[in-house]
């Protein structure tokens, strides 16, 4: 596979679960084993959009159990005697391989992978990736004393997770979240509406710094009314102790 | 979109907006876009963000690629 590849740094890898779960794009080559006209192709396709279950292929590390994932779209680019230049939409942890075996297998005569190129992780597209080798003269710039670059490569972990809801904290809070406390409704300013208990999410300074991922422990409208009890367990402390005072 | 539970403001003396962030400090917090090319696997263009910045951690975002990178 070719494409986007997020890779995160050092402190940001604590974001990786919440980097995995991001929906992504393909675009890709499906070879078909028998000739099928573009109707039946395009009627065949049809019936795996929205939701589909997989069973991880053999070589993979997850448990190979079926599995549901959704496939928000399968757009058929061109379509050349068995060749099929595919773009799908899928959420994160769906096999395109796999897809492509069992769009054979509903075709009858079998299909399989021959190319795949991922175009989006999250909303990090095409347009943001940057080759090995500009990484690499980016990096020597900065050394040389030209960071201009670079600082476009870096992107703060904080704007790399749309996916995950934001709760912002005022400044007395952080302290004891950086050493493990869990978020209370006082402490909190605002919130993303629609935070559902048991969603991860991020939690914010002012200044829009990463402080932690939690799990929420209330819902959005919960935390409005509540003034005791623990909003938010901390679950992955990004920010250093002792960066804001500790107010108690 | 939003809850306010309460208008604050912060002080500017603590902590410190990720746009103003230090190169040094970005590479301690960051996410790199790659385009990767075909022939290394994931796993190994990891390898080379790790050397390329001199970090002892990097990770992607994704354990698929291995499998599908072994066929052809």
């Amino acid at each position: 596979m070719t494409g986007v590849l997020p890779i995160a740094l050092e402190n940001a890898t604590k974001a990786m679960p919440v980097l995995m779960g991001l929906d992504k794009e393909y675009v890709g080559v499906m070879h078909l084993h028998k000739d099928v006209t573009e109707n039946v192709l395009e009627e065949t396709v049809g019936k795996f959009i929205g939701k589909i279950v997989q069973v991880p292929p053999v070589k993979s590390a997850v448990a190979r159990r079926p599995r549901e994932r959704e496939i928000k779209f399968f757009d058929i680019l061109e379509f050349e005697e068995k060749d099929v230049l595919f773009k799908v939409g899928c959420e994160a942890g769906t096999y395109i391989r796999k897809l492509c075996d069992q769009i054979g297998r509903s075709l009858g005569s079998g299909a399989h992978m021959s190319e795949l190129r991922r175009t989006r992780v999250g909303d990090f597209t095409e347009d943001q990736s940057h080759s090995l080798m500009k990484i690499k003269d980016a990096y020597e710039f900065w050394r040389e004393g030209d960071e201009k670059l670079l600082r476009e490569i870096l992107i703060p972990v904080e704007f790399a997770i749309p996916n995950v809801k934001k709760v912002f904290v005022k400044d007395s809070a952080i302290s004891s979240i950086t050493n493990g406390s869990p978020v209370y409704p006082n402490g909190i300013t605002r919130i993303q509406k629609d935070i559902e208990r048991g969603e991860t999410v991020a939690v914010y300074s002012l200044k829009e710094e990463l402080v932690a991922l939690g799990i929420a422990k209330m819902a959005s409208e919960e935390i409005l009314k509540r003034k005791k009890g623990v909003s938010i367990r901390t679950d992955r402390v990004f920010m250093e102790r002792g960066i804001y005072p500790n107010n108690k | 979109m939003w809850i306010i539970k309460s208008e604050e403001e912060t002080n500017e003396r603590f902590g410190k907006r990720p746009e103003d962030r230090t190169i040094e400090e970005h590479i301690q917090n960051s996410v790199i876009i790659v385009d990767k090319h075909s022939g290394p696997t994931s796993h190994q263009i990891t390898d080379w963000i790790k050397k390329i910045f001199q970090v002892k951690k990097a990770g992607h975002s994704g354990t698929l690629e291995k499998i599908e990178e072994i066929r052809p």
